[in-house]
């Protein structure tokens, strides 16, 4: 009786674990799209992406704050909070690619790396500038019911995380694979100069990409601030270099591998932190959770060089 | 091909490294330039040195401190001090330590570099620590406002100083109270490895276990995290009645609405780095019922607290965020004492330093030989109705360190 309560008690926990992974792997995935965008296209790893998450979830704060002090519904706030932010990234990423990375198109690949840096740290000084040095607590848009199947616990907010981050992968897929614009981004992708010859105006292409990258950034940056409820202008650097690293391992380059490599990457992470320490025996406690997600990530690295999924999109599609 | 594979991995290496440092960004300081302003020559300059994170996660809190720092020198200057026959001009030297042990070592020679006559710092232990050999090497006096790790004073620095009750005290308090007052049987510990938030926690459970609780199990995370919910879920399986949390506000809020929304129905209890309105604001409603602790009686129950908060907000526009009294104390503690000597030389106010007997606005301030703050009380607070309500206040009776 005692042992089959106990396994119960495991099994909800085990539960639980992968239903956190889900929530913060979905996160992962929709920003490390983002990198894995740029880098089919251009071959070039756009540091400044967390950054664009970052402003994503401050100026949705900001949109919420004014609109909930002239009493529009919550849910509705929701909605114009993330047009408008959605609009700002959108914006911001076509600057940064205007600004910082179209004249070094040309350049050797370490000049783009070192402006993409740049750029990132000039977007979080300007970020503590206009919003302040603190934390924000961010709005409650959602109602937080929870609902428990199980012994887990997944709320309103949660839910709508997975939901919406499947969703935007599936419609980025459709976008990708079956639009004239999702051809010209392949072609460019596959061989810039030829594209150009076929008639494909690439400056256009590769803007609308860090567009799209971009929006689906700043739908990133409201689900992270609704589900933790604060909001920083440093949240942008650990969170980018997490779905940096979720890229990477589901082979940058190619969207699915990115988005496997997000949901992974959030399982790994939650499944480290809540297992190291019993399976270890206390010899390595949660505190290692880091370093075991990049362990798997080396790992992976040492067997799949090019990640678990290959690429580029172009090779594949 | 090979070329591009062997550079994903370096990059993946870096992204390694970049996590483990935590911070991309340029430390952004804040100080004026020493040699603009050496006075004239009937005037006597004085330069105060202060530290704290003014960039990053704990910013509010670092700029917290610069502003009762700042406060303070500014009263001293409007006033009037006169030293040696001269009258004294006391500037203010701020510096980002970004809450990195690295930088607040760059920080602190480049305080000693500047010739400053004190320094009012650091914020954190782990970076109070570190900072505080250079200090010492170079003949400065220190007092830290806020670092409470027992490793800070125990290193027996003659110039070395706290205005808080040190860690020791505080988790002994707060095992006792979580234990004894509280009647919690099983408690889980999740601590954020700085050294302040280590060596809180280690104190807590030691004191924890002695007053007859158990501790079921002890997580860790860090200073730069938002995520817990994978060591909470851990920590929900062991079924505490008290998860205490070793760290500052910035995880601790978070962690708390975590906490809830796992339906986890323990209590939560931190030390004095969740003692702040940010905390309440950002946990919300999942607030409600925390404890936490701070060194110190109430400042409302300070002969000068009350004015001393009004006039606060009157200058900064914004509520006391935690430490900002304390830096207040500590500068004017180091004031009194060079007023005594005679002297801004470190050497010569040094000894009046050790002799000090203040009346702060945050405690009636003396120092043991260690530097630790004699005899200093602890209060315990809880979150009521969205605000931090005192409990009751322990002690004033000097608890050894080890």
């Amino acid at each position: 009786m005692r042992v089959a309560f106990s396994l119960r008690i495991l099994l909800d926990i085990f539960l639980q674990q992968i239903i956190n992974g889900l929530v913060q792997g979905s996160v992962y995935a929709l920003v490390a799209l983002g990198y894995t965008m740029v880098y089919g296209i251009l071959g070039l790893i756009n540091f400044a992406h967390g950054e664009v998450v970052m402003v994503g979830a401050m100026v949705a704060l900001t949109v919420s704050h004014f609109l909930l002090a002239a009493g529009v519904p919550p849910l509705l706030v929701l909605l114009i909070a993330l047009v408008v932010a959605a609009a700002v990234c959108m914006m911001l990423g076509y600057g940064i690619e205007r600004i910082a990375y179209r004249p070094l198109r040309n350049a050797p690949r370490l000049a783009p790396l070192i402006t993409a840096i740049g750029v990132s740290i000039v977007l979080q000084n300007l970020a503590m500038i206009f919003w302040g040095r603190e934390y924000h607590a961010f709005p409650q848009l959602l109602p937080n019911t929870t609902h428990t199947f199980g012994g887990a616990v997944i709320n309103d907010v949660q839910l709508v995380i997975v939901l919406v981050a499947v969703l935007m992968m599936a419609g980025l897929m459709l976008l990708v694979h079956r639009t004239r614009l999702g051809r010209a981004m392949r072609a460019v992708a596959e061989n810039p100069s030829a594209a150009v010859l076929m008639g494909v105006d690439i400056n256009r292409v590769i803007g609308l990409t860090f567009m799209t990258g971009s929006a689906l950034a700043a739908v990133a940056g409201i689900m992270v601030s609704a589900n933790y409820g604060i909001v920083h202008y440093y949240m942008g650097s650990i969170l980018g270099l997490k779905a940096f690293t979720a890229a990477v391992l589901g082979g940058i380059g190619n969207l699915r591998g990115a988005m496997l490599g997000g949901l992974l990457l959030g399982l790994i992470e939650s499944f480290g932190a809540g297992y190291i320490g019993d399976l270890s025996g206390g010899f390595f406690g949660s505190n290692y959770q880091d370093v075991f997600a990049f362990f798997v990530l080396i790992a992976v690295l040492i067997f799949r060089p090019s990640g678990l999924l290959g690429e580029r999109v172009a090779e594949r599609a | 091909m090979r070329n591009m594979h062997l550079s994903l991995l370096l990059a993946a290496l870096l992204a390694a490294a970049l996590t483990g440092c935590g911070k991309t960004e340029t430390p952004a300081s804040s100080s004026a330039n020493p040699t603009a302003n050496s006075g004239t020559s009937d005037e006597l300059v004085v330069r105060i040195g202060a530290s704290a994170p003014l960039t990053g996660p704990q910013a509010h809190i670092g700029k917290d401190n610069e502003n009762g720092t700042r406060m303070a020198i500014d009263d001293a200057n409007t006033k009037g001090v006169t030293l040696g026959g001269k009258k004294v001009h006391f500037e203010l030297l701020s510096e980002d330590d970004q809450t990195d042990p690295k930088t607040a070592t760059i920080v602190a020679q480049k305080l000693v570099d500047a010739k400053v006559n004190g320094v009012i710092g650091h914020l954190n232990s782990g970076t109070t620590i570190p900072a505080s050999r250079i200090y010492n090497d170079n003949g400065i006096p220190q007092i830290s406002p806020s670092a409470t790790a027992v490793a800070y004073t125990a290193q027996s620095f003659k110039g070395a100083f706290r205005v808080m009750a040190n860690d020791g005290q505080q988790g002994k308090v707060l095992g006792e109270f979580a234990a004894k007052n509280l009647g919690a049987k099983k408690i889980a510990v999740v601590d954020d490895r700085t050294a302040y938030g280590q060596g809180l926690a280690d104190e807590f459970i030691k004191s924890a276990q002695a007053n007859g609780a158990q501790i079921v199990t002890h997580e860790y995370t860090t200073d730069k995290a938002v995520d817990f919910t994978a060591v909470l879920t851990s920590i929900k399986g062991k079924k505490p009645d008290l998860v205490f949390f070793g760290g500052m506000d910035p995880q601790g809020a978070p962690m708390l609405k975590q906490l809830r929304s796992l339906a986890l129905e323990a209590k939560f209890m931190m030390g004095d780095g969740g003692f702040n309105p940010k905390f309440i604001e950002n946990a919300g409603t999942a607030s409600e019922g925390a404890y936490a602790s701070l060194p110190g009686i109430p400042l409302g129950q300070m002969p000068n607290g009350k004015d001393f908060s009004q006039r606060y907000e009157t200058r900064f526009k914004q509520p006391i965020q935690l430490y900002a009294p304390y830096c207040y104390d500590a500068v004017n503690v180091m004031i009194a004492a060079m007023q005594k000597a005679d002297s801004a030389e470190p050497a010569k106010y040094l000894p009046e330093l050790a002799k000090t007997e203040f009346e702060g606005v945050t405690a009636k301030i003396a120092f043991d030989e260690k530097g630790d703050l004699k005899g200093g009380a602890i209060t315990l607070y809880q979150v009521q109705q969205g605000k931090w309500q005192s409990l009751q206040t322990i002690g004033g009776a000097p608890v050894a360190a080890h």
